[in-house]
């Protein structure tokens, strides 16, 4: 495959000022090239870091890739990893802390008392977006919220059908905790998880009624991946996990042993009294599961296409350790293939990645971050709800000519520069103005005083060329400002003599910025 | 301007562009004939949708979910429909309705992710094809150029049948914010980069293209329903208002596993199916189009003919599905599983889904369809020429 002249040298097509800066990159990328293991322990430069710092979390500031700029890789990604922690620093919406309408009491109330509760948890849904968003932005490890949604995406829940954002909101608990501690525990805890056993119908799956709905789904998409598992496999894993339920009165998971089945089961050639975790400890056994979370990780860290070869290198080691899963991201991000020419900008960027990392890689000031959770859901990643529990497909299925506009819109508003003085009433409808940037996912489900706070939050996110051209390491010249926000080199023409906002929307509504 | 006068114009107009193409479609009209797809996303249960009401069978299978008797829309002696669907009838009597029992493949496969792909890419059950069968189709036989795009897909971001770099499709939610947004996507070349760059210059091309294909908002007087589906199926009216033409639609309606509480969620989905589809068939008569058009639903599977502990029925294998248009003849085709002889407790098909697609193609289109669906599948006798 032909190489992108702009990954592979430090020195892009259009750089200018030939300094010594970039002489001495030269002679590190050779040495490099002729010692191996000077790769490692020399520093990095400015593009591996923006390459390391885009995909192990959600895009960089100039000021943080010239931190990482002068680390060796290995101690850059070892310093990721150690940073990585297990709770939000964001404080969390009240309400989390308030006693949760029990299930019964639901169960039982008036028509009138179950649309309350809908309309509560709706606006609750925001809230709890607006959280994550935030803690996206705020966080000192990206690292652990960029694994705490790639969790989110495995093991999938969706308040659509859960419906309490509580029980959502301590799945992502569960979900950071774990983020990057032990697969295995992390497996046995979220299948467990209240939300999870909601959403895949456990608690209706019982001894002599089985419901094989979370059964075939922790085989297909939580670990062994399709084709390791027989039908007769899912039908003797559902008993097995027969009596898992969600207590009426306090929404925790509790275990029902009357409903339980506890007759002898055979799962993947396993025969005892299988209870559940048994199930799930045999699915731990199997190589195929570390085979399959490890080529997941590889197409959400390295590229798009998992060498086979490889994934069994690191598979094998995840599984010798444990499922550390700290084992398994060291091991990707020190591969080769992660370093190679051809894996910069072979991911598409996700919605998250696109906001959350245009607003960190260009310090974008952000008060209320309700906006971009919206914005977020309207090109198809709305948190705490996944279309289904396969999650987001990813990859070239984020864009499509639908989703690209709606990116590209996005860009062109908040690179606007002219202030808009009229309230949110006067703009709504208003042809090329927000009308599209209003569609985003559940602005039509909020009252007008939700929109008045959305549109005020939009228009207050502000970019500042200046501090942002600050934070470089010495005056920036185009060259530089384009490398630090782009995979590679722009495809349409930028306009290089305008100033720092004009360069910087080019970039942004350039098809390279969608590529990370 | 009368709306007569503007269909002579605008038809003039659009002659022009695409009549070369017409010359090539061989005896049917080709491309002109619009093709939709209705995608019932989940796997509809199609034993509650044309209800096998005699069959004592279905009753004991499904002691509780059962549509009653005296609820179902009885169509003829054997099987009816779904009380919601009761809005179709009138489709029915005008036998521009067609219900295909039996449909579903060899060797089924449950999972949804796989069997839709298996339905998208219309392979074997264990082939693996990246394209969408649609896409095949359109790469071996062209669409006219002057078309706005091989195919439309409608609220909704995967790609379904026409994925795959082969086909110009592009995914919408609504007309005129896609033509509005669309003046920010410029056709652009480059010489090198990887898979998902050549996708993004794709997108942009293909969005570039459509953009100036498609027109803005045409005035129905159809009235559509409210909700996402209703919603759809006005942007498909409004596509299909287009002068520039497009071959296929795709738009889906969501919700359909319904591993629990079924009759409750079962009778909504099929009410916005039924309400969309005869919205859809308003505004295409009112376009002069509904003799050219035929919309088929599909799904990846039907589900389990005995229900489940959680009043829904989990995942199955055969299923039933309609096919509509203003050319197309009304009636039962297929035959229906038989409820007293399952396979592992699931139906066995009698029709395999690749007929369905040969029928689209055929004798729809006018095109081959041994080389797009890897094979020869019998067509059926769905559509007067």
């Amino acid at each position: 495959m032909p190489v992108p002249p702009h990954a592979l040298s430090p020195t892009p097509a259009v750089l200018h000022d030939q300094g010594t800066r970039s002489i001495a990159m030269r002679l590190l990328v050779t040495l490099a090239v002729a010692f191996p293991f000077a790769a490692q322990a020399a520093a990095m430069g400015p593009d591996e870091a923006r390459h390391l710092l885009n995909r192990a979390g959600f895009g960089a500031s100039p000021r943080e890739i010239a931190d990482y700029a002068r680390r060796s890789r290995i101690e850059a990604i070892d310093r990721l990893l150690a940073g990585t922690g297990r709770a939000a620093t964001t404080p969390a919406p009240e309400w989390v802390t308030e006693p949760i309408t029990p299930p019964r009491a639901l169960r039982n109330a008036s028509q009138e008392a179950r649309r309350a509760f809908q309309a509560q948890e709706i606006g609750r849904g925001f809230d709890l977006r607006t959280w994550w968003i935030a803690e996206m932005l705020a966080t000192p490890s990206q690292l652990t919220e960029r694994m705490t949604l790639f969790w989110h995406n495995h093991f999938v829940s969706s308040q659509q059908k859960v419906h309490y954002t509580r029980l959502m909101y301590a799945q992502n608990v569960l979900l950071r905790r774990h983020a990057t501690g032990n697969f295995g525990a992390l497996l046995h805890a979220a299948a467990k998880d209240p939300a999870m056993v909601i959403y895949l119908d456990s608690a209706s799956n019982r001894k002599g009624k089985p419901n094989e709905n979370f059964a075939r789904e922790v085989m297909e998409l939580f670990t062994l991946g399709e084709g390791h598992y027989t039908e007769q496999d899912v039908r003797e894993a559902a008993r097995a996990f027969t009596g898992w339920s969600v207590d009426l009165d306090t929404a925790e998971f509790k275990f029902r042993p009357f409903l339980h089945d506890d007759g002898p089961k055979t799962v993947l050639g396993r025969t005892g009294k299988l209870d559940g975790d048994a199930v799930l400890d045999i699915l731990l056994a199997q190589p195929a599961t570390a085979e399959f979370v490890v080529a997941k990780l590889w197409r959400e860290f390295v590229s798009p296409d998992p060498d086979p070869a490889e994934v069994r290198r690191i598979a094998a080691r995840f599984r010798g350790t444990g499922y550390d899963i700290k084992v398994a991201l060291r091991e990707l991000l020190l591969s080769e293939a992660f370093w190679a020419t051809e894996s910069r900008a072979a991911l598409v960027k996700s919605p998250v990645d696109l906001v959350v990392g245009t607003m960190r890689a260009l310090d974008f000031r952000v008060g209320d971050p309700l906006p971009l959770a919206l914005v977020v859901a309207g090109l198809g990643q709305n948190l705490f709800s996944p279309p289904n529990v396969r999650g987001w497909p990813g990859g070239e299925a984020w864009v499509n000519s639908s989703t690209l506009l709606a990116r590209k819109q996005f860009a062109e508003r908040i690179f606007r520069a002219d202030e808009m003085p009229q309230g949110a009433a006067g703009r709504i409808g208003r042809p090329g103005g927000d009308a599209d940037l209003a569609r985003a996912r559940g602005f039509g489900r909020m009252d007008e005083a939700g929109r008045e706070r959305f549109m005020r939050a939009l228009d207050a996110l502000e970019f500042d060329p200046q501090h942002w051209a600050a934070e470089f390491p010495g005056a920036p010249t185009h060259a530089d400002m384009i490398r630090a926000l782009a995979a590679r080199e722009p495809v349409s023409a930028v306009p290089m003599d305008a100033d720092t906002r004009e360069l910087v929307r080019g970039v942004a509504l350039d098809p390279v910025y969608q590529l990370k | 301007m009368d709306r007569r006068d503007f269909l002579k114009g605008s038809a003039a107009a659009g002659v022009a562009v695409l009549a070369p193409r017409f010359a090539v479609a061989q005896g049917a009209t080709g491309y002109r004939n619009l093709l939709v797809l209705v995608e019932l996303k989940g796997g509809n249960d199609g034993l509650n949708t044309v209800v096998p009401y005699a069959d004592p069978a279905y009753y004991s299978l499904r002691p509780r979910i059962a549509i009653r008797r005296d609820e179902v829309v009885q169509l003829d002696a054997r099987a009816g429909l779904h009380p919601s669907l009761a809005p179709l009838v009138a489709a029915w009597q005008a036998r521009e309705l067609a219900i295909v029992q039996g449909v579903g493949y060899p060797d089924p496969n449950l999972s949804h992710f796989r069997s839709i792909e298996i339905w998208d890419t219309a392979s074997k059950s264990r082939e693996y094809l990246a394209d969408g069968w649609l896409t095949r189709a359109f790469a071996a036989r062209p669409v006219p150029p002057g078309f706005a795009a091989d195919g439309v897909v409608v609220g909704s971001s995967d790609l379904g049948p026409l994925a795959g770099a082969g086909a110009r499709a592009v995914a919408l939610t609504n007309t005129d914010q896609f033509l509005r947004q669309a003046r920010l996507a410029h056709p652009l070349q480059v010489a090198q980069g990887n898979r998902s760059l050549a996708h993004l210059l794709k997108v942009e091309g293909d969005v570039a293209q459509a953009a100036s294909g498609l027109r803005g908002h045409y005035t129905f007087r159809t009235a559509f329903p409210q909700g996402p589906f209703g919603q759809a199926v006005r942007s498909v009216a409004q596509v299909v208002a287009s002068d520039a033409g497009v071959a296929a639609v795709r738009l889906s309606l969501n919700g359909f596993d319904t591993h629990q509480n079924q009759p409750q969620v079962h009778a909504g989905l099929l009410r916005q199916l039924a309400e969309g589809l005869v919205a859809l068939r308003a505004a295409l008569v009112e376009l002069e189009r509904w003799e050219s058009t035929l919309v088929m639903t599909y799904a990846e599977f039907g589900r389990r003919p005995q229900e489940n502990g959680s009043n829904g029925t989990d995942h199955g294998t055969a299923n039933a599905h309609f096919a509509l248009g203003g050319r197309v003849k009304g009636g039962f085709v297929g035959a229906a599983p038989r409820l007293d002889r399952l396979d592992g407790g699931n139906l066995v098909h009698t029709v395999d889904f690749r007929s369905l697609y040969a029928t689209a193609l055929e004798r729809w289109w006018g095109i081959p369809s041994s080389g797009p669906l890897g094979g020869r599948f019998p067509t059926l006798d769905l559509v007067s020429a």
